[in-house]
């Protein structure tokens, strides 16, 4: 059947008059349905949206920032990453549970999501494209160790790679390595040195600047 | 909670309609128990419409990559993990 004579009774906007990407008509065919039949408003979806784009991954940065700087807090982080948030005065997202892993010189996590995109958004702000594309999803699983090297991660043999596939209610936040050479770095100058990429697990910190620079 | 911590487990390898919460490279492959997380809402009910109680215990399982591909290229220490709900796990 072509998009046109398809057969319901109910009136939407002519879905062929763009380019927009199928997904995208899709989803936007759902958004009035769910509107019409009265389970949302259109006022939650823009605040839905409004709300994940203001979410960045500066708050999961300052999380372990406050980790690499204080023990307790690392401690806590490890143990409950929602509690330790909010004492951050952080919002830890609708979650249940968001848990926080730590990258060794012995372990090395990282982050995917097989069946969709979960991902700690309250923290990291929204996931970035190549999270929710096929070949990350289906390599970061079976390859992890090839897809590392393309972000530029060369773990040797005697690291232990922990891939977490994220499949339901729980969130993983990796709590990277703290660079070499950054002792002297305050908290909120570490923080700046914690990318997105780096708590997920594909990456490593940015490298501290050298002293005195 | 049926299962507890570092129990080896297996993934049911049945199949099932609809929606669906089990990766399908885990189905027939054992592991261990690593954490357990607690009791959540099934989403395997939740997505036809309905409030996914009972709620269904959630463990994180851990498993070796080379049980899970056999071609696998690493080390033998490197593991992966996935939260699984109770109804898609056996004894093993």
């Amino acid at each position: 059947m072509s998009e046109q004579d398809h057969d319901h009774d109910h009136p939407h906007a002519p879905i062929t008059e763009s380019d927009e990407p199928a997904f995208a008509v899709r989803a936007r065919a759902l958004e009035e349905l769910l509107i019409e039949k009265g389970t949302i408003r259109g006022e939650d979806v823009r605040q839905g949206i409004d709300w994940l784009v203001s979410r960045s991954p500066a708050d999961g940065a300052r999380l372990v920032a406050r980790a690499w700087v204080d023990p307790e807090f690392k401690r806590r982080l490890l143990a409950d990453a929602r509690e330790a948030a909010l004492q951050l005065g952080l919002d830890p997202g609708p979650s249940p549970v968001v848990q926080a892993v730590e990258n060794t010189h012995a372990i090395h996590h990282m982050v995917v999501c097989t069946l969709c995109s979960c991902y700690p958004r309250a923290l990291l702000g929204p996931p970035p494209d190549w999270y929710k594309s096929l070949p990350y999803r289906s390599r970061a699983a079976s390859d992890p160790r090839g897809v590392l090297t393309e972000f530029g991660v060369e773990l040797d043999d005697d690291v232990e790679l922990r891939v977490l596939d994220s499949t339901a209610d729980i969130r993983y936040l990796v709590i990277p390595r703290r660079p070499p050479a950054s002792e002297r770095m305050s908290e909120e100058e570490l923080a700046g040195l914690v990318t997105r990429d780096s708590m997920i697990g594909v990456a490593q910190p940015a490298a501290a600047a050298p002293a005195g620079a | 909670m049926r299962y507890r911590g570092d129990q080896r487990v297996r993934i049911a390898a049945r199949l099932h309609e609809g929606h669906h919460r089990i990766p399908g490279y885990l189905k027939g492959k054992t592991g261990r128990v690593a954490r357990v997380h607690g009791s959540f809402p099934n989403p395997e009910t939740r997505a036809y419409g309905t409030d996914g109680l009972p709620r269904q215990p959630l463990y994180l399982v851990g498993f070796a990559q080379r049980d899970v591909w056999p071609d696998y290229r690493g080390p033998a220490g490197d593991r992966i993990y996935a939260d699984v709900f109770e109804h898609w796990l056996e004894e093993a």
